[in-house]
């Protein structure tokens, strides 16, 4: 797997095996530092899951709609009023850091940038 | 005094304390005692509150003295799983990644509860991000059944089931977002109800899956259950996903179905694909020797085919992996919780990376990074896309059931309570824990697992589904059920 791989058919003998590179790969989009040791072992265990999750591909369901919500509900609104938000101090207390009453975040640009 | 008094329902303490004999304080520190003298052992609670418990609990004794109006629950002790966030007492949902965090807010149970005279003791232990069967993926050790202290409490909500079981409390919150209410009550011993999705507020709920995830009640009765359920129910504009409509009448139907003794006129379908192979001999006779006393109470049995029923697995691991990987990406090393690796020289995705693969454990790892690819451009309509659709033909199964059945029944879990350890090495082995659970997840729809007997000298439980909005069913038949078994308590020599 790879962001150029043509998409593996699921549930098909050929489906893409899950190894160390994949891994790594949606280790960084998911911002996980993971292990060497991690690669392994993740890799042998995604690859299991995967291939048994890959059992929905069985069912014939092209003509269905998908549900992504069991309720039917859509334009949820509520009045547009005016309320107090929460104290500063009570949300910058559980901030790893702070600075001038604000989040101190690590830099975001590199050198180059 | 202390130790009868953690025996008692919550409806019996409500009473007590309603009516002068026992007072609030008293009923708080029996329990405080009693997690004292046995929490060592079970690990229930990751934080108890003892303070904030008898604070509370003077207030409704300084109510009820000035003849101020009471809750039906006003007095009564309550353990919360530490996946709902309370103001300023600490909140990790079983994580490295949220350790001593103290939440700016209540979550709107949270603040239900507070306002319904009821009494806090603790935050309770689980599954990191409620993402287990065993709460063996706590990031703080694993909980104990009562039962058996070698055995695991089922999970995500095990410390909750725990506590109840346990009579560290009797009453207590749990969230269930593919069983984690019901498979904890099922090898507990205890009851357990995942309300209708839309039923209980998620405002203030540490998502996990927001389309599955819903709190619900752990008790010991199925009345107390009810009486829990009306106090967290009904609409919240903090929630888009709340329904507007007025609770279903759950207590009405718990002490009706007590009552009644008889389940005369109720069709009750038995799930045929959820039973068979894979699933415990010991848990199949209990769940046949249940059926046969519901339609001894005069229910009318009917067998009902639920054919989509055997992909909710592979649907539900597809679909909360998604959504988890969505949700838990709020863990920034920014806003709250752990920084790691941040010495001046690293950039902010650098530190980010670093602090989650220091804070989460490896269950959500894998979760995350599932998730991960199951979104993945070119990977997206044949994984999540085919799941949603599947989820559609999970509820049309549901939809046609009812057509033929009131309620649906099926064991709880396939299992008995395993050992502590026994499946941690294998991610499916936990994972097919939540079989019977997950289709009433994947639908939306309302059920209760209570107690239905014991399989070599463990807990089994029942599950009894409704459709959405009609919990009241669940409570019903759970109800007269409870009054016509033998109740069950874990051996006294375990926790002595």
């Amino acid at each position: 797997m790879s962001d150029e791989a043509p998409p593996a058919h699921p549930g098909e003998d050929e489906a893409a095996r899950i190894g160390r590179a994949d891994v790594a790969h949606l280790a960084r989009l998911a911002r996980l530092a993971v292990t060497d040791e991690e690669l392994d072992v993740f890799a042998g265990q995604l690859d299991v899951i995967l291939r048994s999750v890959a059992r929905v591909s069985e069912v014939a369901a092209d003509d269905i709609p998908p549900t992504s919500h069991a309720v039917p509900m859509t334009n949820v609104f509520r009045a547009d009023e005016l309320v107090p938000s929460l104290p500063r101090e009570s949300v910058l207390a559980g901030a790893p850091e702070v600075e001038d009453n604000k989040f101190r975040v690590p830099r975001i640009l590199t050198e180059e940038a | 005094m202390g130790d009868e008094l953690t025996r008692k329902s919550a409806s019996e303490l409500a009473a007590l304390v309603a009516g002068g004999e026992v007072a609030a304080v008293e009923v708080a520190q029996a329990h405080l005692d009693r997690i004292e003298a046995v929490d060592s052992r079970v690990r229930a609670f990751l934080n108890v509150d003892a303070d904030g418990a008898l604070e509370a609990a003077r207030t409704v004794d300084k109510k009820r003295a000035a003849g101020e109006r009471h809750g039906p629950l006003a007095g009564v002790p309550l353990a919360m799983k530490d996946v709902v966030v309370t103001k300023d007492v600490v909140t990790t949902a079983g994580s490295k990644i949220l350790e001593g965090w103290r939440p700016p807010y209540d979550a709107t149970i949270s603040a239900r509860i507070k306002a319904a005279g009821i009494v806090m003791l603790g935050k309770t232990n689980m599954d990191e991000f409620a993402m287990g069967s065993s709460t063996e993926n706590s990031a703080y050790g694993p909980t104990h059944n009562p039962w058996d202290l070698s055995r695991v409490p089922g999970g995500s909500g095990g410390g909750s089931a725990a506590a109840v079981a346990g009579y560290e409390a009797p009453l207590a919150i749990g969230t269930d977002t593919g069983g984690s209410i019901r498979q904890p009550a099922a090898v507990t011993g205890t009851i357990g109800h995942k309300p209708t999705y839309g039923g209980v507020s998620r405002y203030g709920l540490i998502a996990l899956a927001s389309s599955l995830d819903q709190a619900g009640p752990c008790t010991r009765t199925v009345l107390d259950a009810a009486l829990l359920h009306e106090v967290i129910g009904g609409h919240d504009r903090c929630d888009s996903t709340s329904i507007n409509r007025p609770v279903p009448p759950v207590v009405t139907a718990a002490r009706e179905g007590a009552a009644a003794g008889s389940l005369a006129g109720v069709r009750v379908g038995v799930v045929r694909e959820l039973g068979g192979e894979g699933y415990q001999p010991g848990v199949l006779a209990a769940f046949e020797s249940s059926v046969e006393t519901l339609r001894g109470l005069g229910a009318d049995i009917v067998e009902v085919s639920c054919p989509h029923f055997e992909y909710a697995l592979a649907a539900y691991y597809l679909i909360l992996p998604s959504e988890c990987s969505s949700n838990l990406a709020r863990f920034d090393a920014v806003r709250y919780g752990l920084r790691v690796g941040d010495d001046g020289s690293r950039a902010l995705e650098d530190v980010m990376a670093l602090t989650r693969e220091a804070g989460f454990g490896p269950e959500v790892k894998r979760r995350i990074m599932i998730g991960t690819y199951a979104l993945s451009a070119g990977y997206y309509d044949a994984y999540y896309g085919q799941a949603q659709k599947v989820r559609t033909l999970i509820a049309r199964d549901f939809g046609a059931a009812f057509e033929k059945a009131d309620v649906l029944v099926s064991p709880t879990s396939p299992f008995v309570a395993f050992g502590l350890g026994e499946r941690m090495d294998d991610p499916m082995a936990m994972y097919v824990n939540d079989l019977c659970t997950l289709p009433a997840s994947l639908a939306g729809t309302p059920a209760i697992s209570v107690p239905a007997g014991l399989s070599e000298g463990l807990p089994v439980g029942l599950q009894i589904m409704a459709p959405a909005m009609a919990d009241d069913r669940c409570y019903r038949v759970a109800a007269t059920f409870e009054a016509a078994v033998e109740r069950i308590s874990p051996p006294a020599a375990v926790l002595t």
